[in-house]
């Protein structure tokens, strides 16, 4: 039926445009991927858009070892993970509460959460960074652990509620007729039925936690413990005459999410939905 | 059964521990900033209360020239833009890419690569290609034989805003092409069916039947697109930090600026509290201002 409705279009010219567009999309980040194998006279100059002369795989050494991205890499990783794993169990456990256990206020405690979707993080940051000072948190993992978790708490709770209220009562009755406890009812047969919620709402957190650089770039101060996305701004200054390594250091930070998203794409593509919908 | 779901102690197990983070790190914190904002303080001396005087000071005397309303009117402006730039062009991709042509998915998983990219990496990179004289753009003007049109983007007042202003555009076309292409797909095929009967055009048909069904979720891409700016920090931050300022400046960067720079807290925390009540305001003006399709049927 499409394609008789698409007739009247001139399809090459809409090809044409589609390609342009790809290209509008997609050249600067092959350029930075062009330019991270190449010299600094190359990139300042010499070869500014084209194939490099001789793939420098030196510079990926120098970022990834010298510049210790690598080390930046892992603590990005180490968080976010961190970040969705709690996240994803305390919004699950707030969610089952509210969707499926009889009690008064589970409205009240739903609402107050949801105001969270709507209110800047920027507001909590003074607060925030002198709460993890005070506590001793500040420059350690947790500094962003926490914050993290927090931010995500709204959104997923959001969508997970959504998947609880879906479920059939009947399931959880049975089990409990079959002897279950309130804590086996939900991580024996609930938890398992809400896994594409957990999985939609994880990589969202993801997403966004392993892109933030507010926080990041204020509550950790140590090079060592910073994110990729901290590494990177500073790069541009303290390796400036780098070009290439600094090349190196940003495709190491972008080419594993592109990777991660060609195979999950469908599941990205659902859970940016599903985080939307929320508006 | 009853005694099981109205188990007080589980529920209390399933709901506090989350509850008393988000009250400690997520609400307490902004009740801070709202008194942190009446107060003279520099984070070390003792603290002043001086009322409402920082927000005087913010839009009428601006007494430390950092020219917070100029900074308002930039993050209204990118508004505009991705409104009026970004929304059109991402729906007329979402509307052709939705209706089938060849490559659909193909250039659906295409478009969307920039909003993985970290915003980090989006800023070095277009420091990059700005660069006034081997950045990726005037090389091109240049072999262009447009050497005239080049400039030294960032740093000219003239083109500094609009240069850090359009990676955003760019960046997110793909983001809200893919939930407008998300709601076209929703729409039930036997309405496109009764129109091509009815001999409607596709453009005919895109206006009076496609945009009128997503209109809901053309309501989200606004208000996200309008929140966004008014909030927008990373790029700016990471690209011109500011300067030249008012040029490039926004709310959230001389937030950070006041607080962490000059040790401004109870002025910084002003610029703070203005963003939460600005974008508080804007989320219900749009909500009231945008009637979809859903509000017309419910009326």
């Amino acid at each position: 039926m499409t394609t008789t409705h698409n007739r009247r279009w001139p399809k090459v010219v809409l090809q044409l445009a589609f390609l342009i567009f790809a290209v509008i999309q997609l050249y600067p980040l092959v350029w930075l991927v062009f330019s991270s194998f190449k010299t600094n006279l190359e990139i300042t100059g010499s070869n500014v858009m084209g194939l490099p002369n001789e793939w420098r795989w030196a510079n990926y050494d120098y970022a990834l070892f010298k510049a210790n991205i690598a080390r930046n890499f892992l603590n990005s990783l180490m968080y976010t993970t961190v970040t969705v794993i709690i996240s994803a169990l305390l919004s699950a456990m707030v969610s089952f509460a509210v969707a499926r256990m009889k009690w008064k206020l589970n409205n009240v405690v739903l609402t107050f959460f949801m105001l969270g979707l709507m209110i800047p993080v920027h507001a909590t940051l003074l607060p925030v960074f002198q709460m993890l000072k005070m506590t001793s948190l500040l420059n350690t993992p947790w500094a962003l652990i926490i914050p993290y978790t927090v931010s995500a708490l709204p959104t997923t709770i959001f969508i997970m509620i959504g998947f609880f209220r879906a479920l059939p009562g009947e399931l959880e009755e049975a089990s409990v007729v079959d002897g279950c406890n309130i804590y086996q009812v939900f991580f024996r047969i609930m938890l398992p039925l809400v896994k594409p919620a957990i999985v939609t709402t994880s990589i969202f957190t993801f997403l966004s936690a392993w892109n933030e650089l507010m926080f990041a770039n204020t509550f950790i101060n140590d090079p060592d413990l910073a994110t990729i996305t901290v590494a990177i701004n500073s790069f541009k200054s303290a390796y400036a005459t780098e070009f290439g390594p600094m090349f190196a250091g940003m495709v190491v930070a972008t080419l594993p999410m592109i990777i991660i998203y060609l195979f999950l794409s469908n599941q990205v593509q659902k859970s940016i939905i599903a985080g939307a919908v929320k508006g | 059964m009853h005694q099981v779901f109205g188990n007080k102690k589980a529920i209390a197990v399933f709901v506090v521990p989350a509850l008393i983070l988000y009250i400690l790190v997520g609400f307490f914190p902004i009740l801070q900033s709202m008194y942190y904002s009446l107060l003279d303080w520099d984070g070390i001396q003792p603290a002043k209360f001086i009322g409402l005087a920082s927000y005087k000071d913010l839009f009428f005397t601006d007494t430390y020239g950092m020219d917070f309303n100029h900074s308002i009117l930039n993050t209204l402006y990118l508004a505009v833009l991705s409104v009026f730039m970004q929304l059109p062009i991402a729906l007329v991709l979402a509307l052709v890419l939705a209706r089938g042509v060849w490559g659909e998915k193909l250039y659906r998983t295409l478009y969307f690569i920039p909003v993985l990219v970290s915003s980090s990496v989006i800023g070095v990179m277009f420091l990059k290609i700005y660069q006034p004289e081997y950045g990726l753009l005037n090389t091109i003007l240049n072999q262009l034989g447009l050497s005239s049109w080049t400039h030294d983007w960032l740093t000219e007042s003239g083109t500094a805003l609009i240069s850090v202003m359009i990676p955003i555009v760019w960046q997110y076309i793909g983001y809200h092409m893919l939930l407008m292409y998300a709601a076209i797909k929703g729409i039930p095929e036997d309405l496109y069916e009764a129109a091509k009967i009815d001999g409607a055009s596709s453009i005919r048909t895109a206006f009076s039947i496609t945009i009128p069904l997503i209109s809901p979720i053309l309501k989200v891409c606004v208000i996200f697109a309008v929140l966004g700016s008014l909030k927008f920090f990373d790029l700016v931050f990471i690209m011109t930090n500011g300067y030249p300022t008012p040029e490039t400046s926004v709310p959230s960067t001389l937030m950070y600026s006041s607080i962490f720079n000059r040790n401004m807290y109870g002025y910084g925390s002003a610029m703070a509290v203005f963003m939460v009540v600005e974008c508080l305001f804007f989320y219900l003006v749009l909500q009231k201002l945008i009637r979809t399709y859903d509000d017309k049927e419910e009326s």
